[in-house]
């Protein structure tokens, strides 16, 4: 087991390691831009020229991507932050340590600065949502799928195709248009602060949340109900109604754990859904999260802070994944047990 | 007779879908004595399992069954859910066709076992736990206590069906419902459960209902047998007097298709039975069987048979049951099987094959070797058939992938037709090897692409060993072979989807005989068929033989099988050969000890044989890292001691290339008195 | 396929009992996620191959559900096939006499969009937008995905590896960031929203192309055609590819709709089709600065949005049910 963690922790790490390099590749590919985008669209060609010269950016892209590791690594010194060049970048934590993402163009902070509150903001509403999405697919998908074709069945999974066919903007146009101005129940947009409408913190919550909730229960609902419907069906399963036991302890005793085999793995590769809807979302409701924060960098073209937002999301998905793993062995005996 | 423990009147099962509802039993009546065994014998699809969903009221939301299911004078078939589970938790219990799907993956086995006794009122966990041990030592699983803490996937085949079996016990049922407990098993295996099924019934008096397709089974463990058949039940008698006298057409039909120990393709041969089955849309008015039955009399046959009883406890459901060995060719026609010539064609010379497992990316796992094939030798000449017989994991099936070129040897040599292929797969070999070698395979439903129509394959073949030039010839060419495999040639372009297992199997037959082959292999090419269908193709196997002079050499796990259709015979176990030699001289003595556990495990059909019991201990060892000893050494029970653990055994060569890879000298080994002793008994079928 | 291969060998000798080496659990587990990652329900690719109906699609009427997502679908398909020769307003003339007042009236059936732009017109020449690039971009992904599952699937080995570790990493990239990340960077145009379709779309086909080939690799019907001295190609195109079409049919029309939200995502974050080609997307952004005084600017365009991908969703489902049942 523990080799196993290891050898999948590794893989994170390579896995993290070489898709930096392709977002790194696919946002710095070509060198004049970088050092255009840095200093924005009003500076002196002079100036774009000499930052061009200061940051190398005639090495070839590996060298380049070499160098921007040992920045985040604290091995050299942020370019950006040298006086010389008068950018007037100054990082309070000095200009060589572990984590330096550079210096966002955008919100002319350091990226650190910006980034671990935007992300401490999406956690918060993406973890109200996954606390939501998980029981109640759990209890709907085991309920539709413990009588495969009944009417309850039939009525749920019509639900979970339709809630899957609603993108998170759509909903949020519908519930926008049912609850802010038809009903004006809740607020349109949820910017967590409290002047202004008057709207309390809650209340903010409840839209964004909804629409999380709405799109991805219907996908997991559906997988529970198809990997409980296909346990139902299994001949251990017939072993246990054929013992004597209630239908209740057939379903909640024999076929739920296996039930959630399958699914298991697909609700945590959810928290990657989720981290998608949410850019979405916080764009329907002006919340000031991460995702709204990635989409305004890579619309200005804040490299540094896009590399950065990148690579703390691919940490979480591949982190994921790796639980998911692990998850899934716990859950199955067959591989916990050799 | 005492009044019955369960009485079934008038059972009607009908399953009903969006396209109509279908009839899959009709009508039907049978009762069982208290301590009673009856035996439900029938092929695939005549609705024996349906009948044991019927007693246990679990038909599905589709099923429904009306007439009466009267177990202890309640009628199951009206029972309330609640009092349907009373049955079933302390009434009828079930043993289920395959262990390996019966018992949930993710629950101990202890828990899966407790629950049974706890559904008793006043049970508590301490007490059902050690009910359960108990009887897990009683169907003989060493290390009880241990078992209770493991997962179904840590237990054998065996051992699985022998925790399906305890768990069937603990409901202290009356009636046990077992449903092909031992198909799938091991031939050594099935003998070693039949063996505690048999006990337990000494022991706790349960009355059984054992479905199965096997008659030797049934010769073994009932005292009565039905015969089922598309839904009917047409003959019912005491096990003796139905194989002594059967008396419906269909049953001695299919006693006929039985292969026997007791006979070669020499002196008898398979009687199939000519058609299919009618599907359950159209049952045929009156006697199920009469559209395959040589004696259908119209005006008489397609009205409602009655039950007529013709004897003690005897029963048949046929018109014309006292005509019935007339309706049997008088002479069978026996196929005259080919004769060997003297020329070698295939010739294997140390062949082995040995995986190397482990040794993982960063090399930190210890290395293993799977030991498929060990040094295997033999020949076999044009026009023989060289059968090669073991059970699961004897490597067998390994040995025919080399031959076809699907796999290659580690050493050795493989002599086909002059030239070493021992390590020429089939894309490195020419057209006229891979042509010269082709391959029937096991299952029927993996063996045809199911996108494809049954004749594509057979064209493609054709093609590109350039045997016909031009679409039209292709065609008819196809077509002559669908003919020459006994299928109409407009099946041509139907899809497998709608073939019969038989029906795909001939296909997979006239594909392989469309390269014109020198050697035909076969691995386990009727396994997954019913008796019937087995029987008609193992004629037709060896009457193309006789006509192309194919050399064939046949995987099979089916001793009886065997010894009906081969020349000669190699037995192997762990990937080595044991014994081999001419079909005759491996069922007498002297025989290897294996060869001896292995012949007196096969279920005989045949009640009045005396078959001699030797039980192998323990399941077959992993072929990793095998013992460099003699491999059969930790289950021999006639091992003589250490030297069969330390040092490899000698082949003991005997007559006419008899050879026996065993410690213990021929002489002895031959003083071994013989497996199948008959008393002297009237069975003489016509 | 010699000694290197052992593992997959060992099951080939059909021993169930055998302890399997450590190498085969991991791939069970990779087969597992490979079946689930996939947006088709578990077990389906296995319940599918052997009993495959021969006629998917004839039997597809016998489906409602999939007569009612074939019915949504072909309403918009017919609709923007007639968009010519429908008496529409030009999607881009501006009506500044209905900016006043909007809201749906006769001569503008489902109003003006906030520069006074008819809205129906501007929706119906949008679906002929959507339904060429997002069927078009999907088969193009399909053209990738394919090729590179048969031979992870069929090779096995340092193929496999290769390709599953490279759609491994692009797989974990959270789909939209790598969407807005790549957009953002080359702009948004008809081939370059192909080529993000291509990029994380392919790696999700090849997953499932690749598991449904190791499942039928070594079944019987491949080994009698390398009897028969079949090439690689032929038995990867021939054999192998059409036993994985109910399997792909539903995840196409699956693939089909996630692209139709795809590209309606990246018009409402204002990285869509250029203007002035209405884009459903664009659309309920540009409606969404009015939605507390006039909703239905971006009602309209986010339910043509939802009516045309529930009809593929529904389609995969209707679909996905007929291949499970025989």
């Amino acid at each position: 087991m523990i080799t196993f963690i290891g050898k999948r922790l590794l893989g994170l790490v390579g896995t993290l390691l070489i898709a930096s390099f392709l977002v790194f590749a696919v946002t710095e590919f070509s060198p004049g831009n970088v050092a255009r985008k840095t200093l924005g669209p009003f500076a002196a060609q002079e100036s774009v020229d000499l930052l061009y010269q200061k940051l190398h950016l005639n090495d070839s892209l590996p060298v380049r991507y070499v160098r921007w590791l040992g920045v985040l690594t604290g091995v050299i010194a942020d370019p950006l932050q040298d006086p010389a060049l008068k950018l007037d970048f100054k990082d309070p934590r000095g200009d060589r340590y572990f984590g330096n993402f550079g210096y966002s163009t955008l919100y002319k902070l350091p990226v650190n600065d910006v980034i671990w509150n935007r992300l401490g903001n999406t956690a918060l509403l993406a973890g109200i949502s996954f606390a939501l999405i998980v029981p109640l697919s759990l209890i709907f998908g085991v309920l539709a799928g413990m009588r495969e074709g009944s009417f309850l069945d039939r009525t749920i999974s019509v639900f979970g195709i339709v809630a899957t066919s609603i993108p998170e903007f759509a909903s949020g146009v519908f519930l926008v248009a049912i609850f802010v101005v038809a009903l004006r129940l809740l607020p349109g947009t949820s910017p967590l602060t409290t002047g202004g409408g008057g709207w309390s913190l809650a209340s903010q919550f409840v839209l964004p949340v909804a629409v999380l909730v709405l799109y991805d229960s219907g996908y997991v609902v559906r997988m529970v109900r198809g990997s409980t419907a296909e346990v139902m069906s299994k001949p251990y399963i017939r072993t246990a109604i054929l013992k004597g036991l209630s239908f209740k302890t057939v379903v909640w005793r024999h076929a739920v754990r296996n039930a959630m085999i399958a699914p298991f793995t697909v609700i945590l590769l959810q928290i990657n859904f989720l981290i998608s809807g949410v850019v979405v979302t916080e764009m329907v409701f002006a919340y000031p999260g991460f995702g709204r924060m990635l989409l305004e960098a890579s619309l200005f073209g804040d490299i540094a802070l896009i590399e950065a937002a990148t690579l703390v999301a691919l940490a979480v998905a591949t982190t994921t994944q790796l639980l998911s793993d692990l998850g899934y062995a716990l859950l199955n005996p067959q591989i916990r047990v050799g | 007779m005492t009044a019955p423990l369960i009485r079934v009147e008038n059972l009607k099962v009908e399953y009903r879908s969006s396209s109509g509802s279908v009839t899959a039993i009709p009508d039907l009546s049978f009762e069982v004595a208290p301590g009673e065994s009856l035996g439900i014998v029938g092929e695939s699809g005549c609705g024996k399992s349906t009948l044991l969903m019927a007693i246990m009221g679990h038909l599905g939301p589709s099923g429904a069954a009306t007439g009466r299911v009267l177990f202890d004078g309640k009628d199951i078939a009206k029972a309330s859910p609640a009092e349907l589970r009373a049955v079933r938790s302390g009434g009828i219990a079930m043993v289920y066709q395959d262990p390996n799907a019966a018992l949930n993956p993710t629950l101990k086995i202890g828990r899966q076992l407790v629950e049974v006794p706890m559904l008793r009122p006043g049970v508590p966990l301490a007490d059902a736990k050690r009910l359960a041990e108990g009887m897990l030592a009683n169907v003989h699983l060493p290390d009880a206590a241990s078992v209770m803490e493991r997962f179904p996937h840590q237990l054998s085949g065996g051992q699985k069906q022998r925790v399906v079996i305890a768990m069937a016990l603990l409901a202290n049922p009356r009636l046990l419902l077992l449903d092909e407990p031992t198909t799938g098993l091991d031939v050594t295996v099935e003998a070693a459960v039949l063996d505690l099924v048999d006990e337990l019934r000494q022991t706790y008096g349960t009355s059984l209902i054992y479905i199965t397709h096997n008659v030797g089974v049934v010769a073994q463990v009932c005292d009565r047998v039905g015969v089922m058949y598309l839904g009917d039940l047409v003959e019912e008698a005491p096990v003796e007097a139905l194989f002594a006298q059967p008396r419906h057409p269909y049953t001695r039909r299919l006693m006929a298709c039985v292969p026997r120990l007791d006979g070669d393709k020499h002196t008898t041969s398979f009687m199939p039975i000519p058609g299919q089955p009618s599907s359950l849309r159209d049952r045929p008015p009156g006697c199920p069987f009469s559209p395959r039955c040589v004696g259908f009399t119209p005006g008489l046959c397609n009205h409602t048979v009655p039950v007529e009883d013709i004897g003690p406890n005897h029963r048949v459901r046929c018109f014309r049951h006292r005509e019935s060995p007339l309706f049997e060719p008088a002479a069978q026609e026996i196929v005259a099987p080919a004769e060997p010539s003297a020329e070698l064609v295939l010739e294997a010379k140390g062949l082995s094959k040995i995986y190397r497992l482990g040794g993982s990316f960063f090399g930190a796992q210890r290395r293993a070797e799977l030991s498929a094939n060990e040094d295997l030798n033999f020949a076999a000449k044009k026009s023989e058939i060289v059968a090669i017989v073991g059970e699961s994991g004897s490597g067998k099936s390994t040995f025919a992938r080399i031959l076809a070129g699907l796999q290659d040897a580690t050493s050795g040599k493989l002599v086909v037709l002059g030239s070493d292929l021992a390590n020429t797969t089939a894309s490195e070999r020419t057209s006229e090897q891979l042509s010269a070698v082709q391959m029937v395979f096991q299952n029927p439903d993996a063996t045809l692409n199911p996108s494809h129509s049954a004749g594509f394959p057979i064209a493609r073949a054709l093609k590109k060993f350039k045997v016909t030039r031009g679409g039209k010839e292709t065609q008819s060419r196809v077509a002559e072979l669908f003919e020459m495999v006994r299928l109409a040639p407009s099946l041509m372009r139907v899809r497998p989807a709608r073939l019969s297992g038989g029906q795909k199997q001939r296909v997979a037959i006239a594909r392989a005989f469309a390269a014109a082959p020198d050697i035909l292999v076969a691995d386990e090419p009727v396994s997954a068929l019913d008796v019937s269908v087995q029987a008609a193709i193992v004629n037709l196997l060896l009457q193309i033989q006789k006509t192309k002079g194919t050399t064939i050499v046949f995987i099979s796990h089916d001793l009886a099988l065997v010894r009906h259709l081969a020349d000669q015979v190699i037995v192997m176990y762990l990937g080595k050969v044991m014994e081999s030699g001419p079909v005759s001289s491996l069922f007498a003595p002297p025989f290897h000890p294996y060869t001896e556990a292995l012949l007196s495990a096969v279920p005989v059909p045949d009640p009045t044989a005396e078959q001699r019991h030797v039980r192998l201990s323990g399941e077959t060892p992993s072929p990793i890292n095998v013992p460099k000893g003699c491999r059969f050494a930790s289950r021999c029970p006639r091992k003589v001691g250490t030297i069969c653990d330390e040092v490899p055994p000698p082949e003991r060569k005997g007559e006419a290339g008899h050879m026996i890879l065993c410690h213990i000298p021929l002489d002895e080994l031959a003083a071994i008195a013989p497996i199948l002793q008959h008393k002297p008994s009237e069975r003489a079928p016509a | 396929m010699a000694s290197t291969d052992a593992p997959s060998d060992v099951t080939a000798l059909g021993r169930p009992e055998l302890p399997a080496p450590p190498e085969v659990m991991p791939d069970a587990v990779a087969a597992s996620l490979t079946a689930l990652a996939a947006p088709t329900a578990p077990g389906a690719p296995v319940a599918a191959l052997g009993t495959k109906p021969p006629n998917l699609l004839r039997r597809l009427p016998t489906s409602p559900i999939a007569m009612v997502g074939l019915a949504l679908i072909g309403t918009w398909v017919v609709l923007a096939v007639l968009a010519p020769v429908l008496p529409l307003d030009d999607p881009n003339r501006q009506d500044f006499l209905s900016l006043g007042n909007p809201v749906p009236s006769a001569k503008h059936w489902l109003g003006v969009d906030i520069k006074g732009r008819d809205i129906l017109s501007r929706l119906i020449h949008g679906a002929r937008t959507v339904l060429t690039v997002a069927p078009f971009a999907a088969i193009c992904a399909y053209l990738v995905g394919m090729p590179l599952g048969l031979l992870a699937g069929y090779y096995g080995g340092k193929v496999d590896l290769v390709v599953s570790r490279l759609s491994d990493i692009i797989l974990a990239f959270p789909i939209i960031i790598l969407y807005v990340i790549l957009i953002s960077q080359i702009g948004p145009s008809f081939w370059n929203i192909v080529l993000a379709v291509i990029l994380t779309a392919g790696p999700g086909i090849g997953r499932i192309v690749r598991g449904l080939t190791l499942e039928q690799r070594h079944l019987d019907y491949v080994a009698a055609a390398q009897l028969r001295k079949e090439s690689d190609l032929y038995v990867m195109a021939v054999e192998l590819l059409p036993n994985c079409r109910g399997p792909l049919i539903t995840d196409f029309c699956l693939r089909v709709g996630y692209t139709i939200i795809t590209i309606g995502i990246l018009g409402f974050l204002g990285l869509g089709l250029p203007p002035p080609d209405p884009d459903w997307g664009t659309m309920v952004k540009e409606g969404t600065t009015l939605i507390s005084v006039h909703p239905h600017m971006s009602l309209f365009p986010a339910i043509a949005i939802v009516s045309l991908v529930l009809g593929f969703n529904l389609v995969a489902d209707g679909v996905r049910e007929l291949s499970l049942t025989d």
